[in-house]
């Protein structure tokens, strides 16, 4: 499949300064807004985004345009949260977004207000955008300042508020709830759902929720037309999707292809990920994120779009895919990526607090030359009780690695247990990475 | 003078953004701490009394989130990200370089109050490893090599009198 000719979502590829504001207006910027505001109602607008077959970037792939559609009717006010909470390990696409093309962003967040018939809406960007944050607040101004946000937009009678709201350093504040315990000045902890954000979510009022990414495409599938916007990707997948490309290949970067690319050419094309440095082997592909569940290089032929990354046992998740060659232990990214979950967990609910103390204390002891005989059935007994007992999806996402570890390298943690045993270093002798004291 | 004196129309602007004024604690604990320099029980109480707050519950949040600072840190906070992938392309070589350099180990700053040194989670700029934020300002592709000069470019600034800020409230890059 040949590169992309034109981008949908990274325009800043096409188009030089298109971040400037009167550079995105001269490349057609704001010409959706127009449309909608002057041809077509937001039960229009809606539809449009239904039939494309938007579907939600930020890990779950929920049609955008359904969601939407969840709404209460008449009751008001609603609100929109952008979730620029972008912490899942591996994953990049969204700050490449807000750094280089936050006007498109913005002006997929007011078509999706007019749609949604909301007057509020929020950007959450996490703690660590501080720059990326002023460069959206930056953005922001110079929409109301042109008249695109504010009272009566562009002469239409519809108004929109924009607020720009950093975090302050939390991965769970990405979870949805979550997100809204933390807009609303709380610890950022999950809550039980239903109700669904859709009937009670921010200040107890119907809110959506959309990534980044998502709304970075509504402008170009108003502008250009659902037809057009299905001539990317596959059917059940349409459109592209910006894949975040991390880790041992020669061209680390974000790539954005159409749905339905194979994993291979992400990682081999000269145009995208140029293979593996020196040469080496695939190893190990986390396909969407630390929570994706691990690939192999027996596997690089898989698909990238929703239905075959589920066929084959894992996810689009975020669309962070992160290489890695020979060189690493399986058992050190496991303990790696358990680690990110631990340090990350909020602490609410008792398997996922308990039990990702537990994997790391295992894993630890596995890579520190102390692995113990028993250690294998622990770890899966400790993730067999976490998996589908956790009160949200992190806790869910840190059975993934450990899981995937142990599948498909059983007899990396075999080696570690019988080096340590016979009084050897536990991890090859060498470590890649730093043992933290836990 | 107290954080409604010297900031008061900062935090007017910030608080009446919100239909509920405690959306605005994460805002007002990052200007407390970069006017004390660290999240002082003092500075939680003001923000508590400005947004009519339990006290408890602000601790609360500035116990929770990563870049609130409840112990005194240094004029540069650095943040090494030592996650996957970083960790697999660079991060502990760079870790142990800061270390050595700075004479400190994580966790700890330096004994004329310039630097203190972190490990935190992903930074969400994996193709650019080994990643830093100083004052949550990105350093990209920060092999050893560089760490001298990048060093030295923050102590000019710091004594530059530019207005530094651990919360990141100014960042440039």
């Amino acid at each position: 499949m040949p590169p992309l000719t034109e981008h949908i979502v990274l325009r800043d590829l096409d188009v030089p300064n298109i971040g400037d504001q009167e550079v995105y207006i001269q490349n057609g910027g704001y010409e959706a807004l127009r449309i909608a505001l002057k041809e077509k109602t937001p039960a229009d607008v809606m539809t449009m985004v239904k039939d494309a077959g938007l579907r939600g970037r930020g890990g779950a792939g929920f049609p955008a345009g359904v969601k939407w559609g969840f709404l209460p009717k008449g009751v008001y006010p609603r609100y929109l949260l952008c979730n620029c909470d972008e912490s899942e390990p591996g994953t990049f696409n969204n700050h490449q977004i807000v750094d280089r093309n936050p006007h498109q962003l913005i002006e997929g967040i007011i078509l999706a207000a007019y749609a949604i018939e909301c007057h509020t809406a929020f950007i959450y960007v996490r703690g660590e955008f501080a720059h990326a944050a002023r460069t959206l607040q930056r953005a922001v101004d110079q929409a109301y300042e042109k008249g695109f946000l504010g009272k009566d937009i562009l002469g239409s009678g519809f108004e929109l508020d924009i607020i720009v709201h950093r975090g302050a350093g939390a991965y769970i504040c990405g979870e949805e709830t979550a997100l809204m315990e933390s807009l609303e000045g709380k610890i950022g902890q999950p809550r039980l759902k239903p109700p669904f954000p859709a009937v009670a979510g921010l200040y107890g009022k119907p809110t959506i929720i959309n990534n980044v990414e998502t709304l970075t495409n509504v402008p170009m599938i108003v502008r250009k037309g659902v037809e057009w916007y299905r001539t990317f990707g596959t059917e059940r997948s349409p459109g592209t999707k910006v894949f975040s490309l991390s880790g041992h290949v020669n061209r680390p970067g974000n790539y954005e292809v159409p749905f339905g690319t194979p994993l291979r050419e992400l990682i081999e094309a000269d145009y995208y990920g140029g293979g593996m440095r020196n040469g080496n082997q695939v190893k190990i592909v986390v396909p969407g994120g630390a929570s994706a569940a691990w690939l192999t290089a027996a596997q690089l032929d898989v698909t990238m779009d929703y239905e075959a990354l589920a066929a084959a046992g894992t996810m689009l998740g975020s669309g962070g895919v992160i290489v890695l060659d020979e060189t690493v232990s399986a058992v050190e990214v496991a303990y790696k990526m358990d680690e990110f979950f631990k340090h990350e967990s909020c602490g609410k609910c008792t398997p996922c607090r308990e039990g990702t103390h537990f994997l790391v204390k295992v894993l630890h002891r596995l890579n520190h030359g102390g692995g113990r005989q028993g250690d294998i059935p622990i770890l899966h007994d400790v993730y067999n009780q976490m998996a589908g007992n956790c009160f949200c999806l992190l806790g869910e996402s840190a059975v993934v690695p450990i899981r995937s570890a142990l599948k498909l390298f059983p007899h990396e943690f075999e080696e570690a247990i019988a080096r340590a045993t016979a009084g050897a270093n536990g991890a090859n002798g060498k470590h890649a990475i730093a043992l933290v004291t836990h | 003078m107290s954080l409604r004196e010297k900031h008061g129309a900062e935090i007017d602007a910030i608080v009446g953004k919100y239909a509920q004024k405690r959306s605005a604690v994460l805002a007002l604990l990052y200007i407390a701490q970069d006017e004390y320099g660290y999240l002082t029980d003092a500075g939680v109480r003001e923000v508590a009394e400005i947004l009519e707050m339990p006290p408890t519950d602000v601790f609360e949040v500035a116990g929770f989130y990563s870049l609130l600072y409840e112990q005194p840190v240094g004029k540069w906070v650095l943040q090494v990200c030592d996650d996957v992938p970083c960790c697999f392309s660079g991060a502990e070589e760079l870790i142990t370089a800061l270390e050595d350099t700075l004479g400190i180990k994580v966790d700890q700053t330096t004994a004329d109050g310039m630097f203190t040194l972190q490990r935190v989670k992903c930074l969400a700029d994996c193709n650019r490893a080994p990643l830093m934020q100083a004052n949550l300002e990105y350093y990209r592709d920060l092999t050893p090599d560089r760490i001298d000069g990048v060093l030295d470019e923050l102590r000019t600034r710091a004594a530059s009198g530019e207005k530094l800020s651990i919360s990141g409230r100014f960042a440039e890059r």
